[in-house]
């Protein structure tokens, strides 16, 4: 386990906790990104604001690292274009659907016991584990 | 206030994300690769983060559920309750784009900042992904208002 970082794992992960808890404090919302983002495609919502606000702030985390002089690289993406459009495809359509992310239902939904969120965590992250088992042993491996 | 509080959430939110690097798709890979477990390269970081992040927010959550919350008249609680195909075909299709890539919706939208161009790719078929499914709801019975009220569970 030579990649197991379980310091700041729990550090990033105790904050990202605290945003949930302070999002439904003072706006009353669940902190769920496909949520808060997907409300912005669609006509009918209203309050598109507070959903851009909370996205700037997302956006504004790596930035400030990065003036801290801890830039984040680029994330390793797979080489072709079509098999990204298609997974961004599937997570924005699968968690508009499922109501729900690893943010909403994996770590809100959970928190709050809901067996709706944890059979949603349990059925994305075994579907995930197949794909990747299946795209880095079976087919790629 | 209730636009700058949304604000400082997402950068909390966003800190949490790049502090535990689950902005990097092979932190998200080597969790979902369980080959790496008889290997020895599996990292299981990702289930700290989980777990952490599950402490703060279920002691949070249970401590703050009476209020009313300081900036909006009510919360808004999720209340549906019903394990029913969508949300288990929802899933299950989110968990396939998410395993093809390493990115869920949070991190591929921190990720923007690195100006990354596959990412920008992602978060676009991502935003089409989302409409896509608004438009097909909007077109059949289910009230797409109910959905959204209840803010969904994320």
């Amino acid at each position: 386990m030579a990649n197991f970082t379980p310091v700041s794992a729990a550090i990033g992960g105790a904050l990202i906790g605290l945003a949930a808890v302070l999002l439904m404090l003072f706006t009353g919302r669940i902190a769920g990104i496909s949520g808060i983002a997907g409300g912005l495609f669609n006509p009918r919502t209203d309050d598109r604001l507070w959903r851009l606000a909370f996205i700037a702030g997302l956006i504004a985390a790596p930035l400030a690292a990065a003036l801290l002089g801890h830039p984040v690289p680029m994330p390793q993406m797979p080489g072709s274009m079509i098999t990204i459009a298609a997974a961004g495809l599937l997570v924005g359509f699968g968690t508009r659907l499922g109501n729900g992310c690893t943010s909403g239902h994996g770590i809100c939904g959970i928190a709050r016991l809901s067996p709706r969120s944890i059979v949603a965590t349990v059925v994305f992250m075994v579907a995930a584990i197949i794909v990747v088992a299946l795209t880095h042993h079976v087919i790629g491996g | 206030m209730p636009v700058l509080a949304s604000l400082l959430c997402g950068f909390i939110f966003g800190s949490g994300l790049v502090i535990s690097r689950m902005v990097q798709t092979t932190k998200v890979l080597g969790f979902l690769d369980v080959f790496g477990i008889p290997s020895g390269t599996w990292d299981p970081s990702l289930i700290v983060v989980m777990a952490a992040g599950l402490v703060v927010a279920g002691i949070g959550f249970a401590l703050i559920r009476p209020r009313t919350p300081i900036f909006a008249p009510q919360s808004l609680w999720p209340s549906a309750t019903d394990i029913d195909r969508p949300l288990i075909t929802g899933a299950a299709l989110f968990g396939i784009g998410w395993g093809l890539v390493g990115l869920c919706p949070g991190p591929a939208i921190a990720d923007l900042a690195t100006l990354s161009p596959g990412v920008f790719v992602f978060v676009i078929a991502m935003a089409i992904g989302m409409a896509a499914h608004d438009l097909w709801q909007a077109r059949g019975a289910r009230p797409i208002e109910q959905k959204l009220a209840t803010a969904a569970d994320g």
